[in-house]
């Protein structure tokens, strides 16, 4: 049933990335993640395992969640099944199954909301596709909405803006409520709710990471960068997500920050207790939860004293920092009202540079031929600056004042139209690797023909799960694992330090 | 018997489209949005807002980005179902609107750009895969109403003439409750007890997606989630509980 083109097709012959596959039924069927033990799912609220009567349950779930929900209510009533959407999923055009099309994939959902919900599912079922909550539509559930990265590139296509991501979120939190949730989003979530990131990283161990870092660039740039951790009076709080402390090459990113903020002599400190940017809350629907991370960063902010927040380079984090935050987490009326809140660290050092702040040796990059991949979340669910549309601009604009060789993949897999990494959602796990790699076809493609035509070798994105899932997959397509890098990676490499300048407060962490 | 029994329909069948619109519109109205997830890049205003559901509703722009064969069945269908409507109000009206007098030459050839465009749809959903494989039973027969309906309309006009006169003064009669006999032909039996039909299904069906448009979260919201908070009553509530 492999339906995926051989990756490593032979040279010249350029694969399409929109390129619509044959439909192949119930070729992912089997792909799913490990549910998640009773423990980690009594910890957040869910039953800890399927529940008696998870048929009821789940429908009377999903009844409140339409009176809570108009995108839900809205979305379910108004699909006209036209097919916009049908060619428009990474990971449909990964794999060829058909219930990884978009409406497809509601339909899953959709056959049962029509069966207890609407006149027609209830009297003539077989006439409208509607169907009864059953073990098999159960597991249809936990694998196909496993399958969605809630990337919203469906969104953009539809003629009533039916977002998919909507429907995803619902059905995973309908599946929690039953005591059928996955293990890797919930697992997650409960560390950052006992331990403040993530990785399950305590404060000390942060700490000591953060001063081997700063002992790592001094010794490489013999400057003094400080990487502050839990400074009360601070002017700036960063949060990052928790991989900017050790994953490549997300390290390398933190250091980028680090040295901007140092550049310019900024008063700035991460906190131990919201030392994490991602919010899981959001890929299982649930605003209790993505409410109880978030209000984390708000007293981390509070106690420390700050006037700003600024946002490290995730994806989905900034979709909640920017859309939800203010939501979820304001009013933010304690912070300096001159600012955004939060901001972007794009956005922060942007502005740098056009103030003329920074200062760049873009020779530093000259063994780099570079492209940028939109990450879904950002270019999606968020925005940056002052115009409808500078999250599409403000990145590139950062790469090329840092770098000489900047090349835009195809217009049709970029921007708005972007795909997702592959690895979003909440499917950054090894028990969907098979998916994962599919679903980068699109990208991987879309990267291939940058890197025939224009020699490009690097690609650079915004979103600790892209540059997690792009270091695996890439290798599997071909490329150098160490071809993702960071925005902020390009700025570290090319940022002309002022020396003589340190003057980093005194502060000791 | 026969305009009694036609004249029972449409009064039910108006009474449905009608009340059960406004329900939808009011379900979709006062059911809360919670979060901000206008698909950006999105509008910073209302104004612009105005103009982006404009733009969906007048150009159909996000299914023109997505694929420009449904586009063009789509568009032609929508565009020449409102110029056949709007030539109807003259069945309606006395004395007919000047709009619809303007309107009388298009309307009727628009007749058959409604059909081109229900035809090529109908054949998307037949031969291509993706489509057939997501359509269900109701959504070939949704089309084959609105086949049937633009159908037995253009008989009428090109071909089995009915009382055009008579039928005016029967649905004057509807409006102003002074019934007067519909003319029995079969075609317009047919025609008239199609879009009574419609009329009834429209709100319990995906027709649904006129109203569902305007109240789409991801299309009707302003992108100012830093500039101003927003809260859903629910999540107020939740709030409350803020230790």
């Amino acid at each position: 049933m492999e339906q995926v083109k051989d990756p490593d097709r032979s040279e010249g012959e350029l694969a399409d990335p929109l390129e619509i596959p044959d439909l192949a039924p119930g070729c992912m069927a089997a792909s799913k993640p490990y549910v998640a033990a009773p423990e980690f799912q009594k910890a957040l609220g869910f039953p800890g395992e399927l529940v008696e009567n998870w048929q009821d349950k789940a429908i009377e779930k999903m009844g409140e969640l339409r009176d809570k929900y108009r995108s839900f209510r809205v979305f379910l009533d108004s699909c006209i099944k036209c097919g916009a959407c049908t060619d428009k999923c990474h990971y449909f055009l990964g794999t060829g199954d058909p219930k990884n099309m978009p409406v497809a994939r509601q339909d899953l959902l959709r056959q049962v909301y029509r069966r207890h919900f609407t006149l027609a599912g209830k009297y003539v079922p077989w006439l409208v596709g509607a169907k009864d909550l059953d073990e098999q539509v159960l597991d249809d559930w936990y694998s196909y909405f496993h399958q969605c990265s809630e990337c919203r590139r469906c969104s953009v296509f539809c003629p009533i803006g039916i977002d998919t991501a909507e429907i995803t979120i619902a059905a995973r939190e309908i599946m929690d409520s039953v005591g059928k949730g996955a293990k890797y989003s919930n697992e997650i979530i409960g560390k950052v709710e006992t331990i403040g990131n993530n990785l399950g990283l305590p404060p000390k161990a942060l700490k000591a990471t953060l001063e081997d870092l700063e002992e790592d660039v001094l010794e490489e740039t013999g400057v003094a960068v400080r990487f502050p951790l839990d400074e009360k009076g601070a002017d700036i709080l960063l949060v990052t997500p928790s991989a900017d402390f050790f994953a490549e090459p997300h390290i390398t990113g933190l250091i980028g920050y680090a040295k901007v903020f140092h550049q310019v002599g900024a008063r700035w400190t991460m906190s131990s207790y919201a030392s994490e940017a991602a919010n899981f809350g959001l890929f299982i629907g649930s605003y209790e939860n993505m409410r109880e991370i978030a209000l984390r960063i708000r007293k981390a902010a509070e106690d420390l004293g700050v006037k700003r927040i600024v946002f490290g380079e995730c994806g989905h984090a900034w979709r909640v920092a920017y859309s939800f935050l203010n939501t979820l987490a304001g009013p933010f009326d304690f912070l300096d009202q001159r600012y955004p809140i939060p901001q972007h660290i794009c956005e922060y050092t942007y502005d740098l540079i056009e103030r003329g702040k920074l200062k760049f040796d873009k020779s530093k990059n000259d063994h780099i031929r570079l492209t940028f991949h939109d990450s879904c979340n950002v270019a999606r669910g968020a925005s940056m600056g002052k115009k409808s549309g500078d999250q599409f601009e403000i990145p590139r604009a950062i790469l090329r004042a840092s770098c000489n060789h900047f090349y835009d993949m195809a217009p049709d897999t970029i921007k708005e139209s972007t795909f997702c990494c592959g690895g979003g959602g909440g499917l950054l796990t090894d028990d969907l690797i098979e998916l994962r790699k599919k679903g980068a076809q699109p990208r991987m493609r879309a990267l291939q023909q940058v890197a025939e035509e224009h020699g490009v070798t690097h690609m650079a994105a915004i979103c600790a799960i892209c540059k997690t899932q792009f270091s695996k997959v890439l290798p599997m397509y071909g490329f150098d694992m160490e071809a993702i890098v960071g925005v902020h990676q390009m700025v570290s490499n090319a940022i002309i330090l002022d020396g003589s300048s340190q003057k980093s407060d005194g502060n000791e962490g | 018997m026969l305009t009694f029994a036609y004249a029972l329909l449409f009064y039910i069948a108006a009474a449905v489209l009608v009340g059960g619109l406004a329900f939808r519109i009011w379900e979709y109205a006062t059911t809360p949005a919670p979060l901000k997830i206008p698909t950006t890049p999105a509008p910073r205003t209302r104004g612009g807002v105005v103009l982006r559901l404009g733009r969906e509703v007048v150009l159909f722009e996000s299914l023109f980005k997505a694929n420009k064969w449904t586009w063009l069945f789509g568009w032609a269908f929508h565009a020449a179902l409102l110029v056949v409507l709007l030539r109807h109000l003259r069945y309606f009206t006395r004395p007919v609107w000047e709009l619809v007098v303007l309107i009388q030459p298009f309307g009727i050839y628009a007749g058959f750009a409604m059909v081109a465009g229900l035809l090529g749809l109908w054949g998307r959903r037949l031969l291509v895969p993706r489509v057939r494989y997501i359509s269900a039973p109701s959504d070939h027969l949704m089309l084959a109403l609105l086949v049937g309906i633009a159908a037995s309309g253009l008989l009428m006009k090109f071909v089995a003439h009915t009382d055009i006169v008579a039928l005016k003064s029967f649905f004057l009669g509807l409006i102003y409750l002074d019934w007067q006999p519909l003319p029995p032909d079969p075609v317009l039996l047919v025609h008239l007890g199609l879009v009574a039909a419609l009329m009834i299904v429209f709100p319990y069906s995906k027709l649904l997606h006129a109203p569902g448009l305007f109240f789409s979260p991801t299309r009707n919201q302003v992108d100012n989630p830093r500039e101003r908070r927003h809260l859903a009553h629910w999540a107020r509530e939740l709030e409350a509980g803020r230790s």
